[in-house]
């Protein structure tokens, strides 16, 4: 699999999958399962990937500068800081702090 | 759109989803820089956000090919799809505020994010909601994918992306995304097992599997319905479009502003 089959496969299965949301009939929304499982699995799927993003290195589990750049992230979202400004200071953090260690 | 004079409502639905397109456009930067740090090329970051076109899974697809290489590129299609698959519910929804033939829905569907859906369902008045839905989608497009650029661009000329902290910013973005949806007991209990469940699988399966591994909370948790708000909600958390008015409407409230 090269980097663009993975690109366009899955651009189109995305795409795919707003367009499936038009042909549905509305009636689907009313029941609440699935569109309860839809919304976890988004809040499910973003968890894992903080975690894994801040805690994987490869096949191994670290605590690195990632940590305390992720909790100071969190602080500042629960203060309402703009999400770009959030972003780019936890990437300043674990700079910071991977240039003093 | 031939109606030039415009009522209040229209013209606050027009702002409304300029407003959000701008914001979100911003932080197409981070995108394209990631993206490019991942390992992916400045063409294939730019057609990410063309036709994918949906930040979370574009954000899940990169992060799981950082850390796996182009062999997770299974795992990293069904990230996406996975976590794209709420723009499903959002097209349901916007299906009737859109209206319209074929070619309609097909551009409509194109541009059914987040952003589009919050600020059509926020809007009271038909028409402001589907100026609403239009203006939000178009805005955001044209920022998103005009900042991806700028973003693959810089990404590319950085180098080591470590030295900058560009790995632990892709954790802070999703952090940003997730942030709205923790309002129940139910989202935040979900969250909580999923990071354990990803972090406890890392060790022991190839990279990206551990992020679908904790998918699987999410069904369990769903399906039986635990955790849900106990009292003074009919159908236990259920109702007319459970989900999408509440959590859309949040992210507009507090994500992008």
């Amino acid at each position: 699999m090269t980097a663009w089959h993975i690109v366009l496969l899955a651009s189109i299965a995305c795409a795919a999958i707003k367009l499936i949301g038009y042909a549905v009939p509305p009636a689907v929304l009313e029941k609440p399962a699935p569109a309860r499982i839809a919304n976890l699995l988004t809040v499910a799927l973003l968890s894992a990937l903080i975690a894994v993003q801040t805690l994987g290195q490869g096949a191994a589990v670290v605590l690195d500068a990632r940590v305390p750049a992720l909790l100071v992230a969190a602080l500042l979202y629960a203060v309402r800081v703009p999400f770009i400004v959030v972003v780019i200071a936890a990437a300043g953090v674990a700079a910071a702090v991977r240039a003093l260690a | 759109m031939v109606r030039v004079a415009r009522s209040d409502a229209e013209r606050a639905a027009v702002r409304t989803g300029i407003a959000v397109g701008a914001a979100t456009g911003a932080y197409g930067i981070s995108f394209g820089a990631l993206s490019v740090a991942a390992g992916l090329d400045i063409w294939q970051t730019v057609v990410l956000s063309a036709v994918m076109f949906t930040g979370g899974s574009q954000f899940a697809l990169v992060g799981v090919l950082a850390s796996g290489g182009l062999a997770a590129g299974p795992v990293a299609i069904a990230s996406a799809v996975l976590l794209g698959s709420r723009n499903a519910l959002y097209s349901i929804r916007m299906a009737p505020i859109v209206g319209g033939g074929p070619l309609r829905r097909i551009a409509a569907a194109w541009i059914t994010i987040d952003e589009s859906t919050a600020v059509a369902t926020a809007q009271t008045e038909p028409r402001a909601q589907r100026l609403g839905f239009w203006v939000a989608g178009c805005a955001v497009f044209v920022g998103w994918n005009a900042m991806t650029v700028v973003g693959a661009v810089i990404g590319d000329r950085l180098g080591d992306v470590r030295q900058y902290g560009l790995d632990a910013a892709a954790a802070a973005a999703f952090l940003g995304l997730l942030w709205p949806r923790l309002r129940e007991a139910q989202p935040i209990a979900v969250a909580v097992g999923a990071a354990v469940v990803a972090t406890a699988f890392t060790p022991l399966v190839p990279p990206g599997v551990p992020v679908l591994a904790a998918a699987l909370v999410a069904v369990l948790v769903g399906a039986a319905n635990v955790f849900a708000r106990p009292a003074g909600s009919p159908g236990g958390g259920g109702g007319g479009a459970p989900g999408t008015d509440g959590t859309v409407a949040a992210e507009v409230g507090e994500g992008e502003r």
